[in-house]
């Protein structure tokens, strides 16, 4: 009955899987984009977590605060880039977003 | 140990539960708000597993900062929902079929579903051991001496952020007045003050 490393990658596995569903389900809601975004990365840093108590090296866990930071600073500029798109443009809509003809 | 497997089992479900709703969610409010339920409770699967730190700075983080901008910018457009539903039915089909895959990929890469789990065999078993410093200090030992550089460029990388965001949001409407200081104070005498020769009992 004890909690290994599986159950921990497990979790991680199905957030990481919710993660990418999500981009795929919500394609037009740019900001359940990002949040599917955050989902993923949250995966990813239990991850790290996880080996790096299970491996009994505190790297891992220096590594899923970078992870944290480099979060945070991408959801600041996603959401400014999307409040300056959203006040030229009046939408949200992934399928708008063609100005640069990507 | 039993009681700490069942907190696990609770943790885990919300999260992914939590997650899940974020995904199918219809009002992009309360997919913030599982969003929140979501990183709660991964706070507390990092506590069970004793990265006390790691989960303290995921709430600090995560929840007051990301997710009060998401809920702050969820609010602050005015958005119509209905539209942006539309198709939600029609990639789930393709979506379901390239997450379960996916899914599944990453099972064989764990080596859950093989049955070979030759490359976790040897960290799986080992439990968590009993460090002789706590975590915070253990991070900060390692922190503020070998990966000092690289603490640098995260707060490099916030500033960078913290920049972008202002000036990509900052406007200059046309028409505002707004006090000028500069102009005020470079003023000349002559254009500010008038001497006017006011006549006995006449008035201005």
């Amino acid at each position: 009955m004890t909690i290994g490393l599986d159950h921990y990658l497990f979790v991680a596995a199905v957030l990481f899987t919710l993660g990418i569903l999500g981009i795929f389900l919500n394609r037009k809601n740019v900001i359940v984009i990002l949040m599917c975004v955050e989902l993923m990365l949250l995966a990813v840093n239990i991850n790290l977590v996880a080996f790096s108590v299970f491996q009994v090296n505190i790297v891992g866990q220096i590594f899923a605060m970078l992870v944290l930071t480099v979060a945070a600073a991408e959801a600041a500029i996603g959401l400014a880039i999307l409040v300056v798109y959203f006040r030229i443009r009046g939408t949200i809509e992934v399928e708008d977003i063609n100005a640069m003809k990507g | 140990m039993l009681l700490q497997a069942l907190a696990f089992y609770v943790f885990a479900f919300v999260v992914m539960a939590s997650a899940a709703m974020v995904v199918v969610s219809r009002n992009p409010v309360y997919s913030v708000l599982f969003l929140i339920l979501a990183f709660f409770n991964a706070a507390a699967l990092f506590l069970l597993i004793g990265a006390e730190f790691i989960a303290m700075i995921l709430i600090i983080v995560y929840v007051g900062a990301v997710a009060v901008l998401f809920l702050f910018v969820v609010m602050m457009l005015d958005i119509n929902l209905a539209k942006l539903r539309e198709g939600f039915l029609k990639y789930l089909p393709v979506g379901a079929m390239i997450g379960f895959v996916l899914f599944l990929e990453i099972l064989f890469g764990l080596g859950v579903l093989g049955g070979n789990s030759t490359s976790l065999a040897g960290i799986g078993q080992a439990m968590p051991q009993v460090i002789a410093i706590d975590n915070t200090r253990a991070i900060g030992r390692v922190l503020y001496t070998q990966y000092f550089y690289l603490f640098q460029v995260a707060g490099l990388v916030l500033l960078v952020a913290m920049i972008g965001a202002i000036v990509l949001t900052l406007r200059r409407r046309p028409g505002l007045r707004r006090q000028r200081i500069s102009e005020q104070l470079y003023r000349p005498k002559d254009e500010a003050v008038t001497v006017v020769k006011v006549p006995t009992r006449g008035g201005v």
